[in-house]
């Protein structure tokens, strides 16, 4: 199978697009063995291989993702990069792969970006505070199955970046929702929900992210499938925690 | 309930939640405005003493004082969070639209086309001044008068559209920056509903239907 890939190449400042022509890839190969395979005749030709992010390779370590002709981790739905096989291609295509672009994921070289903002967004709120302990009994804290599945729904967020990377207002509300609801919406994340909400935002904002227009570019490039409405309920919660002197 | 307005404001979502609350407050003027247009099927007079009647009932500066409000906060907020976007967003050599629907995506230039239009609206049948009867009062015979030519039905036909789309995405987005989601085919039953309702007059009287 053959494909010619136009990857960004960056190391300074700036970068340029570079044409790969690769004829020797076969149709089961995953979209990152293909740069592996590049990489490859890189080294042995004796230059720089494309520098890009990627881990577990199975879809659910959220290292992975670029941009291939403009869609995050490529046309297949709910798909990571490292899980999109070629078989999705026609043989001869032309792909450009690009990395995740938006102000505050500045390049680092190629296709890696720093999305260190996701951690800074966390940070501020994504969490619960209990005393560490030993693990308290499964079933100590009753939670309603409707509530367990939404948590649930939300916390399968990998924190890959192409909502961000999708978003035309450059936003990582979807991100910054699915961290803030899967806590919210449990008991256990009860006591600090709305000061969650409050500071999840203010950091996400303070990082320079846009706003979120609900335009609805971020949910089909989710490879998870988090739901717009997860945004909705972020909403609720942030207009809650300005409105209630409870809780500051 | 005490609102921390200035923390929240300060927040990308607070701004929303402003273009909501305020795009809320348009919308309902928007669908009383349309209501009212109708009169024009009940003749000549039952038009001019419904605007006789809003004036007499003192309705008229209140609403237009609160509408200016809704306006000119609504712009600000609109204002800021495209500026912020701009900043934020990627710049891609390859860029393709995946879902945004063309009313999402057309939000902002289609509320500056609507801003406009309502200058000229406001210049035509408000003041008169751009109007061919341009009389004060005589709402059907000016009405009617515009309508007459193909040009003024474009304009405003061009305007309805564009409003159209703005209330379909504004309704359901601005469900969800509340929190309250809806489904989006709630938006673009209001969207459609509205069109019709005001495209209803120039139509009816460039086809000889109303005079």
């Amino acid at each position: 199978m053959k494909l010619t890939l136009r990857i960004w190449r960056q190391s300074g400042a700036t970068g340029r697009l570079v044409e790969y022509p690769l004829d020797d890839l076969s149709p089961d190969m995953s979209f990152l063995e293909a740069l592996d395979v590049l990489n490859e005749r890189l080294v042995l030709a004796g230059e720089e291989p494309v520098a890009f992010d990627h881990d577990c390779r199975e879809g659910i370590c959220g290292m992975c993702g670029v941009m291939i002709n403009g869609v995050a981790h490529g046309p297949q739905k709910a798909t990571t990069a490292c899980q999109l096989h070629l078989r999705h291609f026609e043989d001869g295509d032309v792909l450009t792969v690009e990395p995740w672009r938006a102000e505050p994921f500045p390049v680092v070289r190629d296709l890696v970006v720093d999305r260190s903002a996701f951690d800074r967004i966390v940070a501020a709120g994504g969490y619960i505070s209990v005393p560490a302990g030993s693990a308290p009994d499964a079933h100590a804290t009753p939670v309603p199955k409707p509530d367990a599945d939404t948590a649930f729904e939300a916390a399968a967020c990998i924190g890959c970046g192409a909502c961000v990377a999708a978003c035309p207002n450059g936003s990582a509300m979807l991100f910054t929702a699915a961290k803030a609801t899967h806590l919210g919406v449990l008991p256990q994340g009860q006591p600090e929900r709305y000061s969650r909400a409050r500071d999840m935002v203010a950091e996400h904002d303070a990082l320079g992210f846009g706003g979120c227009t609900n335009a609805g570019e971020c949910t089909p490039a989710c490879p998870k499938g988090i739901p717009l409405i997860t945004i909705a309920r972020l909403n609720a919660d942030l207009l809650r925690a300005h409105t209630s002197r409870s809780d500051r | 309930m005490v609102v921390d307005t200035i923390r929240l404001y300060r927040s990308t979502i607070g701004k929303k939640a402003v273009m909501a609350v305020t795009g809320a407050a348009l919308f309902l003027y928007v669908v009383a405005h349309m209501i009212g247009n109708l009169a024009v099927f009940a003749g000549p007079d039952a038009l001019d003493a419904y605007g006789r009647w809003l004036r007499d009932i003192g309705v008229v500066w209140p609403v237009r004082v609160g509408l200016l409000a809704a306006v000119v906060l609504h712009f600000v907020a609109a204002y800021q969070l495209t500026a912020r976007a701009r900043r934020a967003r990627g710049r891609y050599r390859h860029r393709r639209v995946v879902q945004g629907s063309y009313a999402a995506r057309t939000m902002r230039w289609g509320g500056v086309i609507i801003a406009l239009f309502v200058v000229y609206h406001l210049l035509d049948l408000t003041v008169g001044v751009l109007n061919p009867n341009g009389v004060p009062g005589a709402i059907h015979a000016n009405v009617v008068a515009d309508f007459q030519h193909w040009y003024v039905v474009l304009a405003y036909t061009v305007a309805v559209l564009a409003l159209g789309f703005h209330i379909r995405h504004g309704v359901w987005s601005a469900t969800q920056t509340l929190g309250v989601t809806t489904s989006r085919v709630v938006g673009l039953g209001v969207a459609v509903v509205v069109c019709a309702g005001f495209l209803s007059v120039p139509f009816a009287v460039f086809t000889g239907l109303v005079s």
